[in-house]
């Protein structure tokens, strides 16, 4: 996997590049936005990280034109712009998601996945599946070695974001944003209180739990195989 | 009023001090005058003289404004143009008014001095005053006019003049209340006359400038820290991040470093809790307004705090009118709401009630949270509005104090009513909507 990080903090960008190596990518480095369009041209990419402001072409513009190039390579914008409105222009703009700086890497790394996943192609699934856990999503109805459990309407949503992305990890502002739609950080933890009731419906009655809690980054739900 | 009343009557005084009241110095000035000739006559050519000298005067004078009488020891005129030595009490400086008849019959009003001569003959010697005395009527008419004139035209004057003074004063009370009570960005009203009331005006608006300045230039400073501090503190992160990663934790530094992260973490949150109450105050985001069903919006967010109420066994009542809607920014919303939610949870003990109501008002929807917790005296109500402000019952529970500053900024862009009141137990905080 090869991922060209478009970045003018040098700093920034070799703590990002160093820590994307260590987790097994490829990682090419460019420092203003004239070279990134060069660079996109020529190179094919797995994903992309752009800074939103860069000196010469801003990042917006890059994701701009590659799209209208009919490059269609996921692109995770970052922006020093702690606005919410600025998160509705970068992903009108073709960015796949944002991020706003400062930003744990976990949480980088959790989207990246996710954002590489998808590039992957996406089927039309009617039911998911992750282990004995099955998700229909035609008739919104979960079931666990064939016992319905029984949701709400948002533990839908959530158990459904979390087995869409099953295998990797799920950051708590992931969750809030896709399963809630909400770009604010709740002061206090909501969403643990969420997963831990989530836990108790899919995991109580069974021995092998399949939803975990990552330390430090988030949650994910895997099969224990 | 009365400073000016003195003013006009001395004035007045004086006017008539300097005319009538010299008319009548002159009068008895002539008459003194023709006393000293008259004794003088008598002197120096007797009664014969006297006589003559009277007689010529009598004659000379043709306005018929002088009066003379000389008579012998038994008041029998012997010469002069009255008809008889008229009947009066005697007065001390021989200066007497009186109505007089003279010989053809007339009769005058007149001032007159009279005085005994050796050879006991007695001599008046006198002035018809009748046109002095219509001079001095009118004189005396046109001032105590004037003064009624003048005194009425004051008094109307300052009454129209203190009106509008009071007006204007009242005008400035009142925007000054207002701006004080709110919005500081407003100023008063000038009336462009370049009076003292507009200076007053100019001055107190000059103040706002500053204060608004003082204001502006703290919360630039908290927002230039926030902003500038973001970047070393991203660095810290990263790199007590990395080095968290795939290594053995020989020296057990692990936990030192991730409960390091979660303090930088808190940090930033404060920070970016700053900046967004300032991208609210700043109220640029009001262009991006959409229309906001308030019901499905409070829905979410207290489906979001459900569990956690539920978790501290609180009972989260949810009671909303459906179909209110107010043009706003559902980000923001829901955020206040939420961290009034948060704060209402927080403070909440175990087994008490929280609730999310949604009721049109008045005036339009009106949004309210309430709880049994131990409430907000009256003396920290605006206080717990401000950023940074934890009342010092609340230091050891966790949380920056920007909650319900940012509550506050955000019911301020929507140009909604933020009032908290007390539900003995509990607090109620009220977001009143202008829809």
């Amino acid at each position: 996997m090869r991922i060209l990080i478009v970045e003018d903090d040098l700093e920034a960008a070799a703590y990002l590049a160093k820590g994307l190596r260590e987790s097994g990518y490829a990682v090419d480095h460019v420092a203003d936005g004239k070279e990134a369009l060069y660079r996109i041209a020529a190179e094919t990419h797995d994903a992309m990280v752009v800074d939103r402001m860069l000196p010469g072409v801003d990042g917006l513009t890059i994701v701009k034109t590659m799209r209208a190039a009919g490059n269609k390579t996921p692109v995770l914008i970052l922006s020093a712009l702690g606005d919410v409105d600025d998160r509705v222009k970068g992903l009108r703009a073709g960015g796949d998601d944002y991020l706003t700086k400062p930003y744990a890497f976990s949480e980088l790394q959790a989207r990246l996945e996710a954002l590489l996943r998808r590039g992957g192609g996406e089927a039309a699934e009617t039911v998911l599946r992750v282990a004995d856990l099955e998700l229909d999503l035609v008739s919104r109805t979960a079931s666990r070695s064939g016992r319905p459990i029984d949701l709400k309407p948002k533990e839908f949503l959530l158990l459904e974001y979390l087995m869409r992305h099953a295998g990797h990890v799920v950051t708590r502002t992931m969750l809030l944003e896709n399963v809630w739609d909400y770009s604010f950080d709740p002061q206090t933890n909501v969403i643990d209180v969420h997963i831990s009731r989530l836990r108790h419906k899919i995991d109580r009655d069974f021995d092998k739990p399949l939803l975990h809690t990552i330390r430090g980054a988030g949650y994910t739900i895997r099969d224990p195989r | 009023m009365s400073l000016f009343g003195a003013s006009v009557l001395l004035l007045l005084g004086f006017i008539y001090h300097s005319t009538a009241g010299f008319m009548e110095r002159q009068t008895d000035e002539t008459i003194n005058a023709e006393i000293r000739g008259l004794t003088e006559q008598y002197a120096q050519l007797g009664l014969t003289g006297l006589v003559r000298a009277i007689e010529t005067r009598v004659a000379r004078d043709k306005n018929g404004g002088a009066l003379y009488l000389l008579t012998d020891w038994k008041f029998s005129p012997v010469a002069g143009n009255l008809k008889e030595w008229p009947e009066f009490s005697s007065t001390q400086d021989g200066w007497v008014d009186l109505v007089l008849q003279e010989a053809d019959g007339e009769v005058v009003s007149s001032r007159f001095k009279y005085f005994s001569l050796p050879g006991n003959y007695h001599l008046l010697v006198g002035r018809n005053v009748a046109e002095r005395n219509t001079v001095e009527d009118l004189i005396m008419d046109a001032l105590v006019w004037g003064l009624v004139i003048t005194v009425a035209m004051g008094g109307l004057g300052a009454l129209l003049m203190t009106r509008g003074m009071l007006g204007r004063l009242d005008v400035i009370n009142r925007a000054s209340r207002e701006i004080m009570q709110g919005d500081l960005t407003q100023r008063i009203p000038a009336k462009g006359a370049g009076d003292e009331f507009d200076q007053l005006t100019a001055n107190l608006n000059a103040m706002l400038d500053r204060i608004v300045g003082l204001m502006d230039g703290v919360r630039q400073v908290s927002d230039n820290i926030a902003h500038d501090l973001r970047g070393p503190l991203n660095r810290i992160r990263g790199r007590l991040e990395l080095s968290l990663r795939g290594h053995e934790d020989t020296n057990g530094l692990r936990p030192v470093l991730e409960r390091t992260i979660a303090d930088i973490d808190e940090v930033l949150a404060a920070f970016h809790a700053i900046l967004t109450i300032s991208q609210a105050e700043a109220g640029s985001r009001r262009e991006e307004f959409s229309d906001l069903d308030l019901a499905v919006l409070a829905r979410d967010v207290a489906e979001l705090y459900e569990p956690l109420a539920e978790e501290k066994d609180i009972r989260l009542n949810v009671d909303l009118t459906p179909g209110l809607t107010v043009p706003g920014n559902r980000h923001l919303l829901s955020q206040a709401l939420a961290n009034l939610l948060d704060n209402a949870i927080k403070y909440t003990p175990e087994g008490g009630e929280v609730g999310v109501t949604l009721t049109r008002g008045d005036s339009g929807p009106e949004l309210a949270v309430y709880d049994t917790g131990p409430g907000v005296p009256v003396e920290h109500r605006a206080a717990v509005l401000k950023r940074f402000f934890r009342m010092e019952s609340s230091r050891n529970t966790p949380g920056s104090g920007l909650g319900l500053s940012l509550v506050a900024a955000v019911a301020k862009l929507h140009a909604a009513g933020l009032t908290l009141e007390d539900r003995s137990p509990g607090l109620r905080v009220l977001l009143s909507f202008h829809a």
